[in-house]
């Protein structure tokens, strides 16, 4: 059994420069997603929120 | 929280409550997870850049190979100048006074002349040029060793691409013919487990003297250097490819592009205090004044209660 | 909701069971540990993370239970191997994303208040230990990274004097502590964490007391 992957990622790194900040496209992704993933928590509403709190 | 106020949040909650549900939010939770891992590995499958063998590194680069081996008989390569916990020819690093790799001593013993070359070597009973040359070698004083070894590494250093062919006549003595003898060992491969033996005999789990040789060459960091994984281009985070690495890792390796830590030689003692103070702080952030109070100068929490204040009202700013 | 104290009779005091029962009834009524509510202010999906990062740890360790009950060498030449190893790295991912994710959100509720500063130290001090778990994971897994990774770091460790007990090149060690003795770690950490917030309960929101009032909010409840 061979499972390929389908998104090839071993091909040679893409690296953002910025002066002295060197960071790979992955990893870049991964931190951009997780400050809107933190966003989308804050603002997107949560199912029965409102509304609820009767005692 | 001031010390001697009754803490307001303390206790149990007595207001209104609404229905939740912990075990089925767990199992969700958990359903949704494993679907992503799942996803996320049928995707991108995960890196694995073969392992370098030092079989390789002297039929790939073998000019590196023997001026590495010289360097090590020279007393100049990383590991011969290493210091605790592997020998004693320097204090190692310190943060301040605190010279805790001194203190913590050598009890992980690596000669590397002794344990890189001249052992290897004496396993060559085939090969009686190679012996002689070790005999010659051992026969002789030490600052006769070193000069020996010294001018090899100088002469090779000048020599066009490093290369022992183009060394310019001198006086080496039998090292040139140990680098050559332990540049076929390596290419054989016999190198590879010889260097593995830790004394345990027949069962081996400790790399420390492969890995501190192959180290100590160019061969391994170029192919590092080229793959983003060098100390000063935030290799720390990084991963082969196009893989995400380890971006948790983000501030550790953050101080060692920065002054004074990228110029200092002391730099993984000094960078590795500081991250330990503010790893301590991270987990005293409750005790910390100012810091503890970042969460009600950047009212986020609004945005987070905004249903209960709404409903109940708003605190004052 | 009030609780009995369940500690006071006196035939539970005599022996050192009856003793344990009481203190840790005590300490985790049933209703605290397993509730089937929650204050009305738990509703933001900020909540949510916590339980996220909890089962990726979860899908880390059944990941890495696979590999570890076919040996250390087996990911590298099967492709059934390598895919396990996929899985277990995607989780490690997953769980670094929504721990941090978890943790900012803490961070700026203030969650420690309330006498529940041992809960944040629990939490920051699993992400240290995350974060020295999945190190040796890398130190184990026999290839480039493996190589690279533990002779750098070994700088760093020895630096600190660790290094001469810690050895990042010694395969066994780092395989040992990496399956073994960090896992059960933070393991152990995680429930003491868990158990820390069902005891006091989610932390209320900023400027609002016990009873659910809000301070300063009398102008907001009058208007009409």
């Amino acid at each position: 059994m061979s499972i390929e992957a389908l998104v090839d990622l071993t091909g040679p790194g893409r690296y953002l420069d910025w002066r002295f900040i060197q960071i790979s496209g992955a990893n870049f992704a991964v931190i951009v997603l997780m400050l809107v993933v933190f966003v989308l928590a804050l603002f997107l509403p949560f199912p029965g929120g409102r509304g609820a709190g009767k005692r | 929280m001031t010390a001697g106020r009754v803490d307001p949040a303390a206790g149990d909650w007595r207001g209104p409550r609404r229905p939740y549900d912990l075990v089925k939010e767990f199992i969700v939770a958990l359903v949704v997870v494993s679907l992503l891992t799942v996803v996320l590995a049928l995707l991108f499958s995960s890196p694995n850049e073969k392992g370098v063998t030092l079989e390789q590194w002297a039929r790939k680069a073998p000019n590196d190979f023997i001026a590495t081996t010289v360097s090590e008989l020279a007393g100049t390569s990383t590991s011969a100048g290493y210091g605790p916990p592997y020998n004693h020819s320097s204090t190692g690093q310190q943060i301040g006074p605190l010279h805790l790799q001194k203190w913590a001593g050598v009890r992980i013993p690596v000669d590397p002349a002794r344990a890189f070359v001249i052992d290897p070597l004496r396993t060559m009973t085939g090969d009686a040029a190679v012996q002689a040359a070790v005999r010659r070698y051992e026969a002789a004083p030490s600052a006769q060793q070193d000069q020996w070894a010294g001018a090899y590494a100088d002469a090779l250093s000048k020599a066009p691409g490093g290369d022992p062919a183009q060394v310019a006549a001198g006086d080496y003595g039998p090292v040139p013919a140990m680098a050559t003898g332990l540049l076929g060992l390596a290419q054989s491969g016999a190198l590879d487990s010889q260097l593995v033996n830790a004394g345990t005999g027949f069962y081996q789990a400790d790399y420390t003297k492969p890995l501190l040789f192959l180290a100590d060459g160019g061969y391994l960091a170029d192919l590092a250097q080229a793959q983003h994984l060098s100390g000063n281009q935030w290799g720390m985070m990084n991963e082969t490819g196009n893989f995400p690495g380890q971006p948790w890792l983000w501030l550790y390796t953050f101080w060692y592009q920065v002054r004074p830590f990228s110029t200092s030689t002391n730099a993984d003692a000094l960078v590795w205090g500081l991250m330990m103070l503010l790893s301590l702080a991270l987990v005293l952030v409750p005790f910390i004044p100012g810091v503890r109070s970042i969460p009600r100068l950047l009212p986020l929490y609004r945005l987070v209660w905004r249903s209960y204040y709404r409903e109940h009202g708003a605190p004052r700013r | 909701m009030s609780r009995a104290p369940a500690s006071g009779r006196a035939e539970e005091r005599s022996t050192w069971t009856g003793w344990l029962r009481a203190r840790t009834l005590d300490a985790m009524p049933p209703e605290h540990l397993l509730p089937d509510t929650q204050p009305a202010y738990v509703a933001s999906w900020i909540y949510v993370f916590g339980v996220l990062a909890l089962t990726a740890f979860v899908v880390v360790c059944a990941s890495g239970l696979v590999i570890a009950l076919k040996g250390p060498t087996w990911w590298q030449v099967s492709s059934r191997g390598h895919f396990v190893n996929s899985l277990h790295l995607w989780s490690v991912e997953l769980f670094f994303f929504f721990m941090v994710v978890h943790l900012w959100g803490k961070f700026f509720m203030a969650a420690w208040r309330g006498r529940r500063a041992l809960t944040w130290i629990t939490g920051a001090v699993i992400f240290l230990a995350s974060i020295g778990t999945a190190f040796t994971g890398y130190l184990v897994q026999q290839n480039f990274d493996s190589q690279w990774i533990s002779t750098q770091a070994k700088d760093g460790i020895n630096a600190t004097g660790i290094g001469a007990f810690w050895n990042v090149l010694d395969f066994g060690q780092m395989l040992l502590w990496h399956v073994a003795l960090l896992p059960l770690a933070v393991s152990v950490l995680i429930v003491l964490h868990i158990l820390l917030v069902r005891k006091s309960g989610v932390v209320p929101p900023i400027g609002v007391d016990l009873d659910g009032r809000v301070e300063g909010a009398a102008a907001k409840e009058a208007a009409p």
